[in-house]
């Protein structure tokens, strides 16, 4: 006896919920299995498609001879990548031709992106053009995103209103004031100034943003005063912080926030807020802790409960068993019989007749590297890769750099090929960071390749079980 | 099948002979005895009385008293000598032996040099988890203390950053270490697979060791919450008398007062009969089966406090033929890791693995019906002790659901039941010590498709007492805090009856909501048994 799923999905970032949701859709029975606490809560809780293409050719043929450290080549002798792209779908033919997008299609994409406007709601906001929305994040710079919180809405770039920045001492990593600059530099449409403000003094310095969001979910009061209206009236006096090209001043109508304005009654707190400074309050997405990846870590959560998915963590996936009948020679591979799971010591076998791998790219331990190569660790799946290793990066830390596209390489239906191009196993499939041949940092497409290769990979682990 | 059954032959006839196990099991606690075993246990001779499978491979950070045990404290030593060619151990201590050791040649071979060469393997007790750590602060997002106590500083600093701070002898544990409630939930969130519970249960110890007021009242309060057991045992001779006593106004004042246990919180009530003693009265297992054993693992509340629960256990379990056996056994030591009472924890410890040990050694699988009891006897245990057998123990535990789950068609079972007599609505809350072992939903599960079942997820919030953190006068406001989330969900689900199979987790249910608590095992008695 084992654990038995129809189709068992191993990942629970964005490509695993959406591949599950998507099988499950198809009327598979399926179970979504998950090494640690979803690493959403680490992402921006943007959805990006495809903000820029990075050049893959150097603008001068690469010198002749053995690598050594890297290949030595000057940054600048590469082009600056193509963007911000303006509509991500007419620019996947320019993706080159091994690109996850160019496998599954932009059709896989459109579709991604719908089912997760479908699971999320209002909670998020940008589906109505198929054209980028350019986000300010913390760090000062606009982001070409496709899907975007609602509590970043009135954040956007495009946006020509004149816009406050809010800091505060305690968060050490966002500047209000050099976040200001530094949009006003990128040449935003807008007049903009930053100030920092005195509210999260009332807390330790380093008490966490969720202790922040919480007290403010809340509503507790500071010295007295409760939060949110506390927190409106430090930033009242800085409503007309922002000086116009002219010298005039202006009222600002809308009020930027680092990201941490509540969690379970967050859109609760922003209208509170909104109310009482009389102008619009966003959020800005920020890196790791991440308020908005927690919530839509919770969405999508309760959109796997509500598919009928079961789903657990804490069970990592250190083994599998092939079906010895299945391997033949048919060109399909073999098949995966079933996973092993370790629960703290003991292993238990989940058995399932598709699997969706989802396991993540380098950053997401779904590859694992050592200084003797790249693996795949769960299947042991063929990931190409220059046996010398000097090989696997350049010198410039931002240009093309071999290793951020490593990963497994699928065929069109996205199940792993093995080292002579043929099928590894006829009844898995790969989605998401674990599918080489994109490089997402750069391309700023990892939410989008996790939701077409999901749900591409969802619906074929379906299909797999019907047959 | 997984039933790990290889041991069982070997064992079978040697039940007779196995003693009680109390009078020497002081002497074979060694640290030589665990290294003996440790490599493989199938060369070795077997040790009498017990079975020849005792492992103890995985990194153990403590060790009681200085001279206890051969070696330990005192830096990796001859203790580490033979096992660490097999499977790379860790050093008890955080000591590393030198700049370039660590293997046998100390000349570097200028042709093979990579610049780690010059760090040892293995000898490096918990840097190699606190090098891990890439400060994404996912254990600080997912703190409940950090949430609503902004004096407490967060997974991130007590685990890597307060063990790089105390390697060296010139710095004390921060105290904050005592704020973490040991719920656990910055080990399942942690992409990198740094152990920050366990790196919190050694400061912890440490710090209750070294830098706590042995006189102090708050470290008899936390003695005394620890070790519930042993006032559980005394209360259990008088339960109605110990059950009106312990909520009697003027008495739980006083303690408010003089211990710091809060007057808001209700004592659990205790049983009449305990679980022990209704075994006994029964005549021990009704069914015998050398094929399909299991070890129950009550832990102390269903013993004293809830044995329906323990009683639940038995008859499903013998409703799928199962013989079960129930072991001599002391506290899993959950409320002392908690405490930083190591030492309690360990004198438990040994008694239990001993114990379990030898059942497993009978072909049994051991049965938890607490979830903080399997954590323990899983995860804490070969983290935290080296005793031997301590890993066999870990590899065979399992949460009782769980169990039935992997080895029996449960769903199937379910399915052909008529269900519960009447129509159930249940509010469900996932410990977090489940949610760690991969178990957060497997009642939901298990019972969604019921007939006449409505089992509905409160979500995934701590309740907030975790264990002995909100029987603390200081922590009751913070525990009720953290609770708010559970309690509002709670009373939006449609069911009037909570369910968990955490002990604690139910009384801040119950005291959070007035809701009545049942444990999973419970409902499928009554769904399948009754």
């Amino acid at each position: 006896m084992a654990i038995d799923s129809e189709v068992l999905v191993v990942g629970g970032g964005i490509a695993g919920i959406t591949a599950a949701i998507a099988a499950a859709r198809e009327g598979a029975d399926v179970r979504l299995v998950s090494h640690k606490a979803s690493t959403l809560r680490q992402a921006s809780g943007l959805i990006d498609a495809l903000g820029y293409v990075p050049p893959t050719e150097p603008a001068k043929p690469l010198r002749e001879g053995p690598p050594t450290a890297g290949w030595n080549l000057d940054p600048d002798e590469w082009p600056d990548p193509e963007g911000p792209i303006a509509d991500p779908f007419e620019a996947i033919d320019r993706l080159p031709e091994d690109h996850p997008y160019r496998l599954v299609g932009a059709d896989a994409l459109r579709e991604g992106l719908a089912l997760f406007d479908d699971l999320v709601g209002d909670a998020y906001l940008g589906g109505h053009t198929d054209r980028n929305a350019l986000v300010p994040t913390f760090g000062g710079s606009v982001k070409p995103t496709a899907r975007y919180p609602a509590s970043a809405a009135a954040g956007v770039a495009s946006d020509d209103r004149p816009t406050l920045i809010v800091g505060f001492r305690s968060l050490t990593e966002y500047d209000a004031r050099a976040f200001a600059d530094r949009l006003a530099a990128a040449g935003v449409p807008f007049d903009v100034a930053g100030a920092e403000v005195e509210f999260a003094e009332a807390f330790r310095a380093d008490a966490k943003v969720t202790r922040l969001a919480k007290a403010l979910d809340r509503d507790e009061p500071i010295d007295g005063t409760p939060a949110r209206e506390a927190l409106a009236k430090a930033v009242g006096p800085h409503l007309h912080d922002v000086v116009d090209e002219a010298g005039g001043v202006d009222r600002v109508e809308r009020v930027g926030f680092p990201a941490f304005l509540g969690d379970d009654h967050a859109a609760e707190v922003r209208a509170a807020l909104a109310d009482r400074l009389g102008a619009d309050v966003f959020e800005v997405p920020m890196g790791p802790p991440s308020l908005p990846g927690l919530r839509l870590e919770d969405l999508l959560y309760d959109a796997l409960d509500d598919a009928g998915v079961r789903f657990e963590t804490g069970t990592p996936a250190v083994g599998y068993e092939t079906d010895e009948g299945g391997a033949g020679g048919d060109g399909n591979g073999g098949r995966i019989d079933h996973l092993v799971m370790d629960r703290k010591g003991s292993e238990v076998p989940y058995g399932a007749e598709a699997v969706v791998l989802a396991t993540g790219g380098l950053v997401g331990k779904g590859l694992d590297s050592d200084r003797d190569g790249v693996r795949e660790p769960v299947l042991d799946l063929h990931v190409p890769q220059p046996a010398d290793r000097y090989e696997w990066f350049v010198d410039d830390a931002f240009g093309e750099q071999p290793y951020a596209r490593f990963g497994v390489r699928p065929d069109e239906r996205l199940r792993p090929l093995d080292g002579s191009g043929e099928v590894a196993y006829g009844n898995v499939r790969v989605a998401g960071g674990v599918v080489g041949g994109a490089d997402v940092a750069r391309e700023k497409s990892a939410s989008g390749v996790s939701l077409a290769t999901g749900l591409v990979a969802g619906r074929e682990a379906a299909r797999e079980v019907q047959q | 099948m997984t039933r790990h059954t290889e041991n069982g032959d070997g064992a079978d006839g040697t039940d007779g002979s196995h003693g009680d196990g109390g009078p020497n099991d002081g002497d074979r606690r060694g640290a030589n005895d665990a290294q003996r075993c440790g490599c493989g246990g199938t060369d070795g001779t077997p040790q009498p009385n017990v079975p020849e499978i005792g492992r103890d491979e995985r990194p153990a950070i403590f060790v009681p008293d200085g001279g206890d045990e051969e070696g330990a404290g005192a830096g990796p030593s001859e203790t580490d000598g033979s096992a660490a060619a097999d499977a790379p151990r860790t050093a008890t201590d955080g000591g590393v032996e030198s700049a370039t050791g660590g293997s046998d040649s100390t000349e570097l071979d200028p042709d093979a040099y990579d610049p780690i060469d010059v760090f040892p393997e293995g000898d490096l007790d918990l840097r190699d988890g606190a090098d891990s750590c890439y400060k994404c602060t996912s254990c600080d997002t997912s703190c409940p203390v950090a949430e609503v106590d902004d004096e407490f500083p967060g997974p991130k600093f007590q685990g890597p950053e307060q063990w790089r701070l105390k390697r060296k002898d010139d710095h004390d544990i921060d105290e904050s270490i005592t704020s973490c409630s040991n719920c656990m939930r910055c080990d399942d969130a942690c992409p990198s697979s740094v152990p920050l519970s366990q790196m919190h249960n050694e400061a912890r110890g440490q710090f209750v060791e070294e830098q706590m007021e042995k006189l102090s009242l708050e470290y008899v309060r936390n003695r005394i919450l620890a070790n519930y057991r042993t006032s559980a045992r005394l209360a259990s001779v008088v339960p109605r008398l110990s059950s009106f006593a312990m909520n009697f106004g003027p008495a739980r004042w006083a303690m408010d007062k003089v211990l710091g246990i809060p007057k808001e919180r209700e004592f659990p009530e205790f049983a009449t009969t305990t679980f022990r003693e209704w075994w006994r009265d029964r005549g021990g297992a009704q069914i015998e089966n050398p094929d399909k054993r299991v070890a129950y693992f009550h832990g102390c509340y269903s013993n004293y406090n809830t044995p329906e629960v323990g009683k639940a256990m038995v008859r499903v379990y013998e409703h799928f033929g199962y013989e079960v056996m129930v072991p001599p056994q002391k506290c899993s030591g959950t409320p002392m890791f908690a405490n930083g009472m190591l030492k309690d924890a360990r004198r438990h410890a040994e008694t239990n693995v001993e114990n379990l040990v030898e059942a497993i050694g009978d072909g049994a699988d051991v049965i938890a019906s607490c979830t903080s009891c399997s954590m323990s006897l899983r995860q804490e245990y070969p983290e935290l002790f080296d005793i031997h057998g301590i890993e066999d123990v870990s590899d065979h535990t399992f949460e009782a659901l769980e169990y039935l789950r992997i080895h029996e068609d449960l769903d199937g079972a379910l399915a052909e039941s008529d269900g519960p007599g009447d129509e159930q609505s249940f509010a469900y809350h996932a410990p977090c010590h489940a949610r760690n072992q991969g178990l957060a939903r497997q009642a939901v599960e298990t019972f969604r498709d019921v007939d006449g079942v409505e089992m509905e997820d409160v979500g995934d919030s701590c309740s907030g007492i975790s264990g002995t953190y909100g029987w603390k006068s200081e922590k009751y406001e913070k525990s009720m805090q953290i609770g708010e989330e559970m309690f509002d969900h709670m009373e939006d689900a449609e069911g009037e009856v909570g369910m968990t199979e955490c002990p604690t987790c139910a009384m801040q249910m119950e005291h959070g909501t007035g809701y009545e608590i049942e444990h999973p095992l419970q409902l499928l008695e009554e769904t399948l048994v009754a």
